[in-house]
């Protein structure tokens, strides 16, 4: 990770931002001032880096800052994808309704691969057990009513790694 | 291996809970997060280390946008049972991958693959389909509904140890 101290050219713009996700997705450093750790390793200012933090949350690229919990080691262990086949003219009024709910904590639409996989609509809904999530997977099927042609939740098992980034995906 | 959210102090249950979403873009967070809890930072910075070590905290920092940096998909796999863990294992060691989880369905490995651009995608996805002869799913995300703020880990049923 030393090769951007020999950089002659002080890192700026897209070049440090894609740095600075790099060095920061699996978290801040634990130290008082995290961004001036970063800026010593990057050889750039604090004030550059914290610059261009403030121009990714501008730009949505980060969505925020967080204290991220693991829902699973926390006792969610319901932890329910469910999936659902919802005609393409609907899906998105579909994709944007059951985001918005409180059990569901992503949200995505994703292509069929036809004939194995008719689902287009993924939502992650966490409860802390098997019957929780079926329940809120019943109340969403009410929501959606008659656009759902068929769904299915598949509950994991198994954790079997978890790291790197991302942040947000399933 | 915590069962139960019994398990954790006051001072825990509040760094789980109360920073979610909102923690501001400052040059010290921690003592912002000390400074809201009433307590000093080099306690937090010590409870958060803790909570990290033991798996309750996944990270502390920025949340960026999927695909912010490179590709990624969402793959899944069919493998029969018997060689499951072997695959898994297999799979697992591979740097694009993240994210896998053993589920209950006829596809039953599931896992992010993130790549530099659609070219490597592709190539890890070939290469897990000709390792373990089974087809791979691929199902980037198109477009996703972020609402994502968190929810209420609820701890107060659960106890509180101080």
């Amino acid at each position: 990770m030393s090769e951007a101290l020999a950089t002659a050219t002080p890192l700026d713009g897209e070049a440090l931002e894609q740095r600075l996700i790099e060095l920061t997705q699996q978290g801040l450093p634990l130290v008082p001032h995290p961004y001036h750790q970063l800026a010593g390793q990057l050889g750039v200012s604090s004030e550059a880096v914290m610059a261009a933090f403030r121009a990714m949350q501008a730009r949505g690229v980060v969505r925020r800052i967080a204290a991220v919990p693991n829902h699973y080691r926390l006792g969610f262990r319901g932890n329910g994808m469910s999936v659902w086949d919802i005609p393409d003219e609907a899906v998105r009024e579909a994709g944007r309704e059951v985001g918005a709910l409180d059990c569901v904590s992503h949200c995505y639409i994703r292509p069929r691969a036809l004939p194995d996989w008719p689902y287009n609509l993924f939502a992650m809904v966490h409860g802390r057990d098997r019957d929780a999530v079926h329940e809120q997977v019943a109340a969403i099927a009410q929501i959606l009513g008659g656009r759902v042609r068929s769904h299915d939740v598949l509950f994991s098992t198994e954790v079997l790694k978890k790291s790197g980034f991302r942040s947000a995906a399933t | 291996m915590s069962e139960s959210t019994g398990q954790y102090t006051e001072l825990e249950q509040r760094l789980l809970n109360d920073f979610q979403q909102d923690l501001p873009l400052s040059p010290t967070p921690y003592a912002d997060m000390a400074a809201r809890l009433g307590v000093d930072e080099q306690t937090v910075l010590e409870t958060l280390a803790g909570l990290q070590a033991c798996g309750a905290v996944s990270r502390v920092g920025p949340v960026f946008r999927p695909n912010s940096i490179g590709v990624s998909t969402l793959a899944a796999l069919a493998v029969p049972p018997p060689a499951l863990e072997r695959v898994a294992a297999w799979v697992n060691a591979l740097p694009q991958v993240n994210h896998n989880y053993e589920r209950e369905h006829e596809f039953n490995l599931w896992f992010v693959v993130t790549a530099a651009d659609r070219d490597e995608l592709d190539a890890v996805l070939d290469q897990i389909e000709a390792w373990s002869g089974c087809p791979v799913l691929d199902l980037p995300m198109l477009e996703d509904y972020f609402i994502d703020l968190g929810f209420d880990l609820n701890f107060a049923p659960q106890g509180r140890r101080q």
